[in-house]
């Protein structure tokens, strides 16, 4: 039995929070010493503390001790002594510890019945360390929203004073909502904000009660600044002309920092867009009249045209609590659709973001139309729907133009009510609901740096992963149609390795994968995201049953890792082609139950280099030797490891794929920029 | 001169895991594992690898005790032996074996047990071959190491 328990102080859950997620406390249970002995040593990397065992009960007997000493549990399905549901039952029950399931197996009814028995993740062995690095969410997302307000008020106290954290609340309380009521409109927004305000049990200066900017109550903000006019509109006056009680001044302050921004933004992307329309003959008087707006300064402008707008949009139906902010969002949207979308619409569209398709229909008094949609404006399917209809959708490529300070709602193109994954406050989604929201909130707080080119490709990537990933939304169909991207055949990849997208993805990851994608001209820091996109699109092909699709599986894997962002192929192809067929080949054989050596044939027959096993090899060394001057040469500048094994890692590395791209090879760990490598045409 | 025997060995790892990766034997997996070899866990690789064969002979054996019995009818148990070697094949990144014991789990699901037998011996097949390749790698691994213990400081 293997017990090996490392505690890392005696530290509370604020220390590790500075650093979270370094440290956090893992629970390994595994029967296979060689896997949990793997499992440790992966966690290590990843600095968690890791605590492992190989005994169900010892695990639960650990956990009972001391509750506290975990912050999340990874056990192992198939168990002697206990089974892994039972296990993953129990700890969720008396200890509610996130518990991530590890099996060998992929069987879609297992990994169905991890979801049913409360597990946070089902990961496939091997287990590889970019699906481990990400595995920090889950224990975070189990927090009370409370606490991670707190993380992360803390890390944005530095950064932008009291807007983060009110975004921050904005989006978790909206988290909450969407619980408790997926589809229903929201009547009572406003009883909600205020219960909400109120929902706080942390005494620490730091935490600020959390205050859900519902429709109601942004309807009686915006009527409040409109009424002082904006700019002179204080926090001190807006609260005694909102007169709602619980509200704080800071609360408004926050809020009325978004608005101002958001409204600039919107200027400045009407500008453009009413610029666009009129070289395009653009009939929709909304954009000329936003094109006139000059800056924030006229208000009632956008209000009339808000007006204007909402009486010919008044047919389709704002998402729920926001619908309110919809309007002006909503405005810009139907401007835009009803033009061809082009540059700059991406901003509008960012800023309305997709909301519940479900959501009914609030009344938007004209007045208040043009409430800017700091975080939540919502546009409706219709609306959406429209969108695509329009196929613009197809000119993701021209994004680049908006600036976007914030970057808000990167790709908000999704026709379907989903989530824009890469801005902080898209994160309203149906079936997505929590995770989402709160992984996207968590989102803007890193991406601060986003430009607009990340946007740009995210927009592009996320919206078709992102929605043929999340295929339970009613509007999926639509999305469909935005599957077009010509310049990027990732897309036929991403269809590829999302169609497998089941329940058991978790939204966490779906939130994390598309919000990170990248294309090559991007570099978004976040590697995790691209690990979780690998791990998904690994992790559904998987989840299909059948040996062709595991030998998919291990293509793909080895393919984006061992290649990474490969753009010419030479030898790489023909390599990718060999051990595919080869492993076609060999499963084909072990499939039809032969077991002699016509299998090695087989094996080796297709390969180009190797004609058969023992010639094969031959030719093979005989390369592999008049490389090997040239290998030496190019292993040398690569040894960041410094290691014996790492150099001959490198060297094999190289021997496979063309000298340049060696590079690549070396982020290993899943930090290489996302491959505009389209896996479909490797394969 | 010593540093042609180091760069000889150096040459003959590269060439046997450029084999291995090529012909599926081991896949990146494997290259995780070597990076997790580091200062603090210098013998990582070569520690999973032998972990691996004690455990994979011992199931192995298991295996081939429970197909060779006449009244063999236990699927099921035969199941989680296979699921196990599958579970640990893959984690150290023995691609083959691994896609083996696919097609053997596949055989057992239809309780066909000539096809389980047939793959029980290509997985015998096939852990013989790695395990000697292994071997053969750790070796050289070994005199690199005392090759380079016998080096001269500078030449590093």
């Amino acid at each position: 039995m293997i017990m090996d328990e490392r505690m890392g102080g005696s530290s509370r859950e604020d220390d590790g929070n500075d650093r979270f997620p370094i440290g956090m406390r893992v629970l390994a249970v595994d029967d296979d010493p060689i896997c949990l002995k793997v499992l440790e040593n992966l966690l290590r990397k990843c600095q968690y503390q890791v605590t492992t065992t190989n005994q169900a009960i010892t695990a639960l007997k650990m956990l009972r001790e001391n509750r506290n000493r975990y912050d999340l549990v990874i056990s192992d399905v198939n168990m002697p002594d206990m089974d892994g549901f039972k296990l993953l039952e129990l700890v969720g029950l008396e200890m509610d510890l996130p518990v991530i399931m590890l099996s060998a197996h992929s069987d879609t009814k297992l990994v169905m019945k991890g979801i049913t028995h409360g597990a946070c993740d089902y990961l496939l062995k091997p287990v590889r360390i970019e699906e481990l690095k990400n595995i920090w969410q889950h224990v975070v997302r189990r927090k009370k929203p409370d606490s991670k307000d707190q993380i992360f008020a803390a890390n944005q106290d530095k950064v932008q004073g009291g807007t983060g954290e009110a975004g921050q609340t904005l989006t978790s309380s909206s988290d909450k909502k969407f619980i408790k009521k997926r589809k229903d409109q929201s009547e009572d927004e406003e009883e909600e904000g205020d219960d909400n305000e109120d929902d706080n049990d942390d005494s620490s200066t730091q935490k600020k009660p959390r205050v859900v900017w519902s429709g109601e109550l942004h309807r009686k903000f915006v009527a409040a600044v409109n009424h002082l006019g904006l700019e002179k509109s204080v926090p001190k006056k807006i609260l005694d002309l909102m007169n709602v009680e619980g509200l704080t001044r800071e609360n408004v302050a926050s809020h009325l920092q978004k608005y101002r921004l958001y409204l600039k933004r919107l200027s400045t992307v009407a500008t453009q867009q009413a610029n666009m329309a009129a070289a395009l003959g653009n009939r929709d008087p909304s954009y000329l009249r936003m094109a006139s707006l000059d800056g924030f300064g006229d208000f009632r402008t956008l209000t009339g045209s808000g007006r204007l707008s909402s009486a010919s949009l008044s047919s389709y139906q704002p998402g729920g609590m926001f619908g309110r902010l919809n309007s002006s969002a909503a405005l810009s949207l139907r401007g835009i659709s009803s033009g061809v979308i082009q540059q700059g619409h991406s901003q509008t569209l960012n800023n309305s973001i997709n909301g519940l398709g479900n959501i009914q229909p609030a009344v938007l008094p004209a007045n208040q139309n043009q409430s800017g949609t700091l975080f939540q404006a919502i546009p409706t399917s219709m609306e959406l729907n429209q969108l695509s209809q329009n196929k613009s959708t197809n000119r993701f490529g021209e994004f680049n133009s908006v600036n976007n300070p914030n970057a808000f709602g990167v790709a908000t193109n999704f026709p379907d009510a989903r989530v824009t994954v890469g801005s902080s406050n898209n994160s309203l989604s149906t079936a997505s609901g929590n995770p989402l929201l709160q992984a996207n909130t968590q989102q803007v707080q890193h991406n601060g740096a986003f430009g607009n080119q990340s946007s740009l490709g995210v927009a592009s990537l996320n919206q078709e992963s992102f929605d043929m990933g999340l295929g339970c939304h009613e509007n999926w169909q639509s999305t469909v149609q935005l599957c077009d991207f010509p310049s990027n055949s990732l897309s036929t990849s991403e269809a590829f390795s999302h169609k497998q997208l089941q329940t058991n993805n978790l939204q966490e990851s779906v939130s994390w994968r598309s919000s990170h994608l990248n294309n090559n001209p991007i570099d978004l820091s976040s590697s995790m995201a691209n690990a979780a996109r690998l791990d998904d699109s690994r992790g559904d092909v998987q989840c299909q049953v059948g040996l062709s699709n595991n030998v998919l599986h291990d293509i793909d894997y080895a393919a984006k890792k061992q290649w990474g962002e490969c753009s010419s192929f030479g030898r790489m192809d023909t390599l990718v082609a060999a051990s595919r067929s080869m492993l076609d080949q060999s499963i084909a054989a072990v499939g039809s139950k032969t077991t002699n050596v016509p299998f090695y044939g087989q094996l080796n027959g297709d390969a180009p280099y190797v004609r058969h096993p023992e010639g094969g090899k031959l030719a093979f060394d005989t390369r592999l030797r008049s490389d090997e001057d040239f290998l030496f040469e190019q292993t040398k500048p690569q040894s960041d490891f410094g290691q014996n094994t790492t150099e001959s890692l490198d060297v094999t590395m190289s021997s496979m794929i063309k000298p340049e791209q060696y590079n690549e090879t070396e982020l290993m760990d899943g930090e290489f920029g996302f491959d505009a490598f389209p896996l479909g045409s490797c394969i | 001169m010593l540093g042609l025997a180091a760069d000889r060995l150096r040459a003959d790892t590269n060439r046997l895991l450029a084999f291995l990766f090529h012909q599926g034997i081991l896949d990146e997996q494997f290259l995780q594992l070597q990076q997790l070899e580091d200062e603090t866990s210098p013998n990582f690789v070569s520690e999973v690898v032998n972990i691996y064969f004690h455990e994979s002979e011992k199931l192995l054996r298991n295996l081939r005790s429970l197909l060779m019995d006449k009244e063999f009818s236990d699927y099921n148990k035969m199941g989680i032996h296979l699921n196990q070697f599958m579970g640990s094949s893959s984690s150290i990144g023995a691609k083959r074996i691994r896609n083996v014991c696919v097609a053997f789990r596949a055989a057992s699901e239809q309780n066909n047990r000539a096809g389980c037998l047939r793959a029980l011996e290509l997985l015998e097949h096939e852990y013989c071959f790695l395990k000697n390749k292994l071997h053969e790698l750790f070796q050289i691994q070994q005199q690199r190491a005392l090759a380079a213990a016998v080096r001269y400081p500078m030449q590093n």
